[in-house]
């Protein structure tokens, strides 16, 4: 959006050109307002270009400059911070303020300047100290840190299961069988070979499946899952299945035996 | 493992470590690579005499916040910054300020930084501060809302190559102190 001049007006005059030290191509206008920091950013900035004195800042001229670029950018909609409208405020606050009539002891506190002084030099020195720090060398960009290649052997072999550890998860599926146990009579046919291969051809399309997974059939009826307990044993046994666990009392795998038997 | 028994032998062992540290390692990280047989004092006096058998190398031995670690000289960094040219990663000035307020000022809150920069802090800003683990919250200020107090971390004084706070340039160097308010 094009920014026309004539609705600014600086010290009661209408301008009917940006002023030379302001020309910015329109285009740039808004990236160029959105650098500011913020309302005391834009003070600043009028106070330096302007080589007003900040410790007696003609508070007339400023606030009228402020409130020409506040409105600039009202103008290209750029979203205007409640904190712009603030400092408007304040601004025209001091104003008035240095109108009334002055006590005969002028003090420094007095003068309704101060607080806003106080706070441009304490941003301002913010300001450099944040140029400083960004001029400094850092860790990962100008400074690089020496990390020779180390390898760190350590061999972790996964623990060995012992029985008491299977007995134990067993135990665990036996008690976790007994929540939902049919009573069923008369004769299952079930076969330790059936569950073996059934076991096989699960953990060769899940390549390793936890203990406690194998348990959760639909039908878990106590019979049944005694014969698969069986069944991991005797893959167990045949060496076609190896059984590994992390660390003591950590769920139990099952996983192929890696081997020429595939 | 055998016993160390010359001065060489202990600043060999001290070198190998830091240089396959990759990041700082504290004095009593260094105690630890002799087992307990190692005084403070003889342990700094020999980091002291390594920095010195590198001072005609190409690395540095340098002392920052979180302990001891080598890096590259400042006349190579230029060279070795082409390696990676992706990662110049600039923060915005919103970012700096805010860093500088924490830095200067810590422990602050957020109030205490909109106070100062005039504007309302984004959430941004600081999640990008704490994401870099330059600051963190240390404590919250016994007030209504009880808003927390950033201040700065270890990891940002060893990034800029800094024992301590005291080592940031001093503040009065942005103020201008020396010009009094009234005439």
């Amino acid at each position: 959006m094009l920014l026309t001049t004539n609705e600014i007006k600086i010290n009661g005059e209408t301008l009917s050109a940006l002023p030379q030290d302001l020309y910015i191509p329109p285009d740039a206008l808004e990236v160029y307002l959105e650098t500011f920091e913020g309302p005391l950013d834009l003070l600043l900035y009028l106070i330096r270009k302007h080589n007003l004195d900040i410790l007696d800042i003609p508070m007339a001229q400023l606030t009228v400059q402020y409130m020409g670029y506040v409105e600039k950018m009202k103008i290209i909609k750029l979203e205007l911070a409640a904190d712009y409208l603030l400092m408007s405020a304040m601004l025209i606050e001091i104003k008035s303020r240095m109108l009334l009539p002055k006590p005969t002891e002028v003090t420094e506190e007095d003068d309704p300047r101060a607080e806003l002084v106080r706070r441009l030099m304490e941003y301002e020195a913010i300001k450099l100290a944040a140029q400083r720090l960004d001029a400094m060398p850092t860790v990962g960009a100008e400074i690089q840190v020496a990390s020779a290649y180390y390898e760190h052997i350590s061999q972790v072999k996964p623990p060995e299961v012992s029985l008491d550890d299977l007995l134990e998860a067993w135990k665990n599926v036996l008690k976790r069988a007994k929540l939902n146990q049919h009573h069923k009579l008369g004769r299952a046919e079930l076969s330790v070979r059936e569950h073996m291969s059934q076991i096989l051809r699960r953990l060769n399309t899940e390549k390793m499946v936890a203990f406690s997974a194998l348990f959760e059939m639909d039908d878990a009826a106590l019979p049944k899952l005694v014969v698969h307990f069986l069944a991991i044993l005797e893959l167990a046994k045949e060496g076609l299945i190896r059984i590994t666990q992390q660390a003591a009392f950590s769920p139990i795998y099952l996983q192929l035996h890696s081997g020429p038997a595939e | 493992m055998r016993d160390l028994n010359s001065i060489g032998e202990m600043k060999q062992v001290l070198e190998a470590a830091l240089l396959t540290a990759g990041a700082p390692l504290s004095l009593d990280d260094l105690l630890k690579l002799f087992a307990g047989k190692m005084e403070r004092t003889t342990l700094r006096m020999l980091l002291d005499e390594l920095k010195q058998d590198w001072a005609d190398k190409t690395l540095d031995l340098v002392q920052v916040a979180s302990g001891y670690r080598f890096q590259a000289k400042a006349e190579y960094s230029e060279y070795i910054a082409r390696l990676n040219p992706d990662r110049q990663l600039k923060y915005s000035r919103a970012v700096m300020e805010t860093l500088a307020i924490i830095a200067y000022r810590q422990p602050v809150t957020r109030g205490d930084i909109e106070q100062i920069r005039g504007v309302a802090v984004n959430p941004n800003i600081i999640r990008q501060l704490q994401e870099r683990e330059w600051i963190d919250v240390v404590g919250q200020r016994e007030v209504p809302g009880r808003p927390s107090l950033y201040a700065t971390t270890k990891f940002f004084l060893d990034d800029l190559n800094l024992r301590s706070l005291a080592e940031l340039p001093p503040f009065e160097e942005f103020t201008q102190a020396e010009i009094p308010l009234s005439e």
